[in-house]
């Protein structure tokens, strides 16, 4: 056991949970790891492109303080800089560990690793496994945790989801209420410390480029237990996504980092097949309106182009939908380099995108906010921590391609040592200390046999579409005023219908009934937050776009928004940025960067 | 191609839990272009109605990623087992008959227990013996043939296509094509070489790599093209000479 038998749990099991476990672990500590999915299943298994880096291999003057410039600017100024700055610094070093962890980076001829472009950067800054880079590095974090696993230092509960916190009189966090979702079964988990690693919300949007666990639920939870919510109102779209029926499938921005071209027909209405528009045609809007960045310019400003584009009737057919082009690439190196994500537009759409240009449109993606963190991955609440997308920091208001692997990592590593120092010195509860959990379980239990018990008329998979339907329409590319207060009636609506639900399924053993009537009430509340955020945020600032106020306004919203749980919905305040090391300047990216800082 | 019918029969292999039996209930929805299972599947939960139109309990499945990633929501569809997510209902004959995975604990309806091949994970000890995750520099140097070839192991999500397939696999009595891809993974880099016999003994007992007939089934079964037959192939090769070695050792 660990000395003095400290122990720490972690909600989550994805890239950001899996790099603290394995940090507390090799530290001599015991680890309590909590997932809904075994972990090898997490939704960092999505990521495509790859991871950022400055290792400067390919002698183009890249450095450290160039990745953390680009990421302060890509996140237009609304980032805390010195955990951006730390983060970049570590970059490096964590692609060398992967690597010695064995994982299969693509290499040069000399046996090096490769590195590729991606958006809001003009180096070769993005080390990359093929297509699966997510895939191949969280497996290697499993690997490595299923080592101390072996080894008795961490304890795996996976089909368990967080309830909730359970928090002692002075709001101090003691461990968490945790259900079996095979057997319905509620435990307390005693813990020194929690870190929640749970990922982004998309599922709130209905469909997104998120896996089906992505809800937000336990980082809701902490939210409505006292934690602060930070920057909710800040998502990414991403503009290249292929629509299904179930969700949105991501195509990952290396596409166009290996050279992919988004275009659609100059010409209105042109019906012909794509091959047979010859190129004075073909109109390649990104490269045409930013010379310098072209089909690279960062997430938020390629999505609204495109989604411009379709609005204003030019999309392919009339459609919402634009090509992207990688014909003019050899099929041997598009194999090599893209191979996976070329096979998963093949397998869902049918078309092979080696030889016909794929359709794509947006898709919600990523929340760059999310718990409010120190700097040392600390919230408000004592003794819970927090890592990767769920929590806010590092991308201000748009994140740039390949720095999400990077960042969950680096949280997870920062995270780890700050619980550790915390458990340390954390004062025990005591012989008494049992009642807190006991009052907690009793809670948790009671919210379940109530919505086992009701039998209302409301569905609650109707209520999910609403909502998802509502924010995607209106909380995603383009915000009204007037949309997004009607956005927030909506979901009080919502609420108010999702007291009638009924689960709708008499065999409790193994049911998915009850833990989605679990999320979907999260899920509102968070809904709330991210809504009137966007509301009372009168500028437009990175992935945040509001024709009515369309310019950043630094004098009144270079500030961090935060938001806090009441009875009658979200309290709003406000926090300064840390812009101590880079000045904010005005972002152009059709513009070179050394050109917008002479201007 | 099948010709698109107005509506979408599918026959679903259920069970309660698991100490009681599995029976088929027949369901029927609103035919959509490029519905896959997944969406279906949602559709019945949304309104379980069964096709003789009583109510019923919603079929319970597991799913995630949803982009053939993430190997969970794995199910016997039309007698195959692949993911239900990338099984697109406008290429499969219906009636669709969706069933749990045999060769794994069935827990309710579609969903089984796959912590097995977990476990195999830990006997074969896949993972690289680090120092320590203190910054060390970058790994050894490698050719990028043999980074393309680990790279097709790696991509193993543990699915359990390849024991759904496998005819000597049943009751966990072998190991299995998935954990030895992953010694071969493991034993090919650098680094991973240096502990290579661990790896070799968790595939040397009673239910390990001599278990495999040749069937060659794995390799077909495989949604994720990897090499399985190769890897099997080559620890083969290598026990072989580790168990020589041990026994002029001896």
């Amino acid at each position: 056991m660990a000395s003095n038998g400290m122990k720490i749990a972690i909600v989550g099991g994805g890239l950001a949970g899996l790099a603290a476990a394995m940090k507390i672990a090799e530290g001599g500590h015991a680890v309590d790891l909590f997932s809904v999915v075994p972990v090898k299943r997490s939704h960092s298994v999505c990521a495509q492109g790859g991871i950022n880096g400055a290792v400067n291999t390919k002698g183009e003057g890249d450095s450290t303080w160039e990745h953390f410039d680009d990421t302060v600017y890509g996140g237009d100024f609304l980032a805390n800089q010195p955990p951006a700055k730390a983060m970049c610094e570590m970059a490096p070093a964590i692609i060398y560990l992967f690597d010695r962890m064995g994982v299969p980076f693509s290499r040069t001829n000399e046996g090096l690793l490769d590195f590729r472009r991606f958006g809001g950067t003009k180096h070769h800054r993005t080390a990359f496994a093929g297509a699966s880079t997510g895939q191949q590095l969280l497996y290697a974090l499993d690997e490595q945790v299923r080592r101390w696993e072996v080894n008795g230092k961490v304890r795996k509960f996976e089909h368990w989801e967080m309830l909730s916190l359970v928090l002692d009189e002075h709001q101090v966090c003691r461990g968490l209420i945790a259900m079996n979702l095979q057997t319905l079964e509620l435990k307390a988990f005693p813990a020194d410390a929690v870190i929640i690693a749970t990922g982004g919300p998309g599922l709130i949007f209905g469909k997104s480029t998120n896996s089906m666990v992505c809800t937000g639920s336990a980082v809701s939870a902490c939210y409505q237990q006292g934690a602060r919510y930070a920057n909710g109102e800040f998502i990414q779209v991403h503009p290249t996504s292929i629509p299904g029926e179930d969700k949105l499938r991501l195509m990952s921005e290396s596409a166009r980092g290996e050279g992919g071209r988004v275009w659609v027909p100059r010409n209105k209405g042109d019906v012909r097949p794509p091959s047979s528009i010859p190129e004075q045609e073909r109109w390649y809007f990104l490269e045409e309106k930013y010379p310098a960045y072209g089909n690279l310019v960062p997430r938020d400003i390629a999505t609204r182009e495109i989604f411009q584009v379709c609005i204003d009737g030019m999309g392919i057919g009339g459609e919402n939908q634009v090509y992207l082009d990688l014909t003019h690439i050899p099929a041997e190196t598009l194999d090599r380099k893209l191979g996976a994500i070329l096979e998963i537009y093949e397998m869902f759409v049918g078309d092979d995108p080696r030889h016909v240009p794929m359709r794509i449109f947006p898709g919600v993606h990523y929340s760059m906010g999310g718990l409010w963190v120190d700097n040392n991955q600390r919230t408000n609440v004592p003794g819970l921590l927090a890592a990767g997308e769920c929590d806010y920091s590092i991308h201000g208001a748009n994140r740039l391609g390949a720095n999400s692997l990077v960042s969950c990592v680096y949280g997870g590593f920062i995270a780890a040592p700050a619980a550790i120092e915390y458990a340390k010195n954390v004062e025990r509860n005591g012989a008494d200390g049992s009642r807190i959990y006991d009052q907690e379980l009793k809670h948790q239990q009671e919210i379940n046999d109530r919505l086992i018990a009701q039998s209302g008329d409301e569905n609650q998979y109707v209520l999910h579409q609403e909502m998802g339907k509502w924010m995607t329409d209106n909380v995603t590319v383009v915000r009204y005023n007037e949309k997004l207060k009607a956005t927030d009636n909506k979901l009080l609506e919502l609420m108010d219908r999702y007291k009638r639900i009924s689960i709708n399924d008499s065999n409790l053993w193994a049911t998915m009934a009850l833990p989605h009537a679990r999320h979907l009430d999260n899920m509102l509340e968070l809904a709330r937050v991210i809504t009137l955020g966007a509301l009372n945020r009168n500028e437009s600032r990175g992935a945040h776009y509001k024709p009515e106020f369309p310019d950043r306004d630094d004098e009144n919203f270079l500030k961090t928004t935060i938001a806090e749980f009441s009875g009658e919905g979200p309290v709003f305040s406000y926090e300064p940025v840390d812009i101590s090391l880079i000045p904010p300047r005005k972002r152009d990216y059709s513009k070179g960067k050394k050109e917008t800082a002479k201007a | 191609m099948p010709s698109q019918p107005k509506t979408v029969e599918i026959h679903i292999r259920r069970r309660a839990n698991p100490d009681s039996p599995q029976y088929w209930e027949q369901f029927e929805i609103p035919y959509r272009p490029n519905l896959n299972i997944i969406s279906c599947l949602m559709e019945i939960q949304k309104n379980p109605v069964n096709k003789a139109g009583a109510r019923t309990t919603p079929p319970v499945w597991q799913m995630n990623c949803l982009e053939q990633v993430c190997g969970i929501c794995t199910m016997i569809i039309n007698g195959r087992a692949r993911q239900s997510c990338s099984a697109l209902v406008d290429n499969l004959d219906q009636p669709i008959k969706l069933e749990p995975m045999a060769k794994f604990p069935n827990i309710r309806d579609l969903v089984v227990d796959r912590q097995q091949m977990f476990d195999h994970l830990r006997r074969v000890h896949a993972w690289i013996e680090l120092d320590g995750t203190h910054d060390l520099g970058p790994g050894p140097r490698m050719d990028q043939e043999d980074v393309q070839e680990r790279y097709a192991y790696s991509r193993c999500m543990t699915c359990g296509c390849c024991l759904e397939a496998c005819p000597q696999y049943e009751g966990d009595n072998y190991i299995g094509p998935q954990a030895i891809a992953q010694v071969r993974l493991f034993n090919m880099h650098p680094s991973g070489k240096m502990t290579r016999q661990e790896r070799l003994e968790g595939i040397m007992q009673e239910d390990g790599i001599t278990n495999c007939g040749n069937a060659q089934n794995c390799v077909k079964a495989c949604p994720m093209g990897i090499p399985l037959t190769r890897a099997i192939y080559e620890e083969n090769r290598e026990t072989v000479v580790h168990g020589l070695l041990g026994w002029l050792k001896d």
